[in-house]
């Protein structure tokens, strides 16, 4: 599997990643580089093993319903380039 | 999500359903997405709150803000809530269901990615019956029922050049449940989603309050010529009324006709509702925004339960509303409308059972949904805040049911206990309001009437309809406290017609 140039100005686009047209080469043979290295993946045989998202022999943890987490605007918008009354501002988005 | 199996079709072509073109008719296909908010205290992976209207940013843990390193913990009520949900949708239960990140940009979104149930939801297919009408009832289908995380919220009316945001939403868990694309009507799509809301109260699961936002829905609408292929479908996005849902989808297939017979196709986007242009319109930044990049969420593990688990909260299930409704029918004796207005919220369900408690049952539901909600929609109140308690309109209906009082009385009753509260019993007796049924004192009143009347009793004689008259004048002789069946009967003799 490989990637062209204009999927990899779209995978930046996706990302919101800023890549000049200069840029655009290099980041596509490292992303095929990438890819190849992954592709090695595919000699293994798993006939029969089921597809999973994690190989821990581990159950979900659970939490319970209770409120102990919170109440902390002011931590939470201190690395905020701006806010306001615990706000985080943005430039405006409208839909 | 879009995940409706547009081959699938199980609806027989309805001809009361069309509608008209400029060209001929045109049938609407709909499906709805609803997202629910769980009824939970704290959001489905932090302990952070979930009450509504708290100061900006004060829910947030550090995991809905997604700082670096913060990890997400599942809430096992989220997971309990979702299964109750699924059982009360008559639903498969998934024992095994995987989260997956939905990738996309928004300053609300902070992670950068939803948490969400792509490939395994927790919940696959059911189905909900839906009345749309007193004489009609139709079987919406559900495709599934899934978890996910909400996004925070932002406000663009602060500021000229700046967007507010506050993530006290962010990470509250919700369920998005989708239907088969089964829905032929506005009317049919809003008859749907008031069943989901009503299922979710009862259950617990979900408030269904849209003022606070408990309660959205995404609608799929395409529009076709009767027995031909499903057409191109559009996507209204987070319509937030069950009214504004029926709007969507008739300002919708009114756009789609205009353009299929001005020979035009139809794009397949995703647009708003406006409600107040009345409108919906292509949403500006559509271009890559199904390109979510869905992939299995590397921190968490896949969510497995036991039999035991479900049929323990199987257990634990109130008697939902079909059920509600089909006992009513059977012990109560109410036809299938009046039973479905009666459990469409549990309150009123549980109010009229205390009504009807050892009276009339017909009589209490009769008074119930006539004189009682009436009078509550009229003043703008609930059943919570009625000033009649169950117990009140049980002793005025069951004064009925004996004969103590008339219904005219029990009007002029019902008024002062809503107004002055009281024990009805004491009022009737103080205030001298039991209807006579003693036939001495009745005939005295039909014998004066006659006297004084000769040129009537003739009248009435030729013409037996005149009955009306008399029963009036003995009614206002005796202060509407005479029973008007003892009345007209004893006229009928006297006056031998």
């Amino acid at each position: 599997m490989s990637v062209d140039q204009a999927t990899v100005r779209k995978i930046a686009h996706l990302a919101r990643i800023a890549v000049s047209e200069a840029e655009i080469p290099h980041l596509q043979n490292e992303l095929n580089s990438m890819l190849h290295f992954v592709e090695a993946l595919a000699s293994v045989d798993v006939e029969g093993v089921e597809p999973m998202t994690s190989v821990m022999p581990m159950a979900l943890r659970i939490r319970a319903d209770v409120v102990n987490d919170g109440e902390m605007a002011a931590l939470v918008t201190r690395n905020a380039p701006q806010s306001e009354d615990h706000f985080f501002l943005v430039p405006k988005v409208v839909e | 999500m879009t995940l409706h199996d547009t081959s699938l079709d199980i609806r027989a072509m309805d001809p009361k359903k069309l509608i008209a073109g400029a060209t001929g008719n045109w049938e609407i296909i709909c499906g709805l997405e609803v997202h629910a908010q769980v009824t939970s205290k704290s959001k489905l992976f932090s302990g952070a709150s979930t009450a509504f209207g708290a100061e900006p940013n004060s829910h947030v843990s550090l995991v809905d803000a997604a700082m670096p390193g913060m990890l997400p913990v599942i809430n096992g009520e989220c997971v309990a809530q979702a299964v109750r949900t699924g059982l009360g949708l008559n639903a498969q239960i998934n024992h095994r269901s995987t989260f997956d990140r939905k990738n996309y940009f928004y300053p609300d979104l902070p992670q950068g990615y939803q948490i969400s149930q792509f490939k395994s939801p927790i919940v696959g297919e059911g189905e909900v019956i839906v009345d749309v009408t007193a004489a009609e009832q139709i079987i919406v289908r559900i495709e599934r029922l899934h978890l996910e995380q909400d996004a925070g919220k932002s406000l663009h009316d602060q500021s000229p050049n700046l967007s507010f945001v506050d993530l006290n939403r962010s990470g509250v868990a919700l369920m998005e449940i989708v239907s088969k694309p089964d829905i032929r009507s506005a009317e049919e799509a809003r008859a749907y989603v008031t069943k989901l809301r009503t299922i979710m109260r009862y259950l617990g699961t979900c408030d269904g309050n849209m003022e606070e936002g408990s309660l959205r829905a995404d609608v799929n609408v395409s529009v076709r010529r009767p027995g031909e292929p499903l057409g191109t479908r559009c996507e209204i996005k987070n319509v937030n009324s069950i009214r504004f849902i029926g709007q969507a989808i008739e300002v919708e297939a009114r756009r789609q006709i205009e353009i299929l017979e001005d020979g035009g196709k139809i794009d397949q986007e995703t647009r708003l509702f406006d409600p107040g242009r009345g409108e919906t319109r292509a949403m500006r930044s559509k271009e890559e925004a199904h390109d979510y990049r869905y992939f299995p969420d590397p921190d968490l593990l896949p969510l497995e339960f036991d039999d035991a688990f479900v049929e323990g909260l199987r257990a634990g299930l109130p008697e939902l509303p079909d059920m509600k409704k089909a006992r009513f029918m059977r012990d109560y004796g109410l036809a299938s409308y009046d039973a479905g207005v009666l459990v469409a919220e549990r309150e009123s369900a549980d109010y009229f059972e205390a009504v009807a408690d050892g009276h009339d049952a017909k009589t209490a539901a009769n008074w119930v949904i006539n004189e009682l909600f009436g009078r509550l929609n009229k003043e703008g109140k609930t059943i919570a805040t009625s000033p009649v308690k169950a117990e009140q309109l049980g002793a005025i209906v069951e004064m009925i049911s004996s004969s103590e009082i008339s219904g005219k009385i029990a009007k002029d009753l019902f008024e002062i206990v809503w107004t002055e509260g009281g024990d009805p019993r004491q009022i009737v007796a103080d205030r001298g309001m039991t209807q006579v049924t003693d036939s001495g004192a009745i005939e005295a009143a039909v014998n004066a009437i006659i006297e004084a009347n000769p040129d009537k009793v003739a009248q009435a004689i030729a013409k037996p309809t005149m009955l009306g008259w008399f029963v009036g004048q003995v009614m206002k002789q005796t202060g509407g406290k005479a029973n008007p069946q003892a009345v007209n009967d004893l006229l009928k003799a006297k006056l031998g017609i």
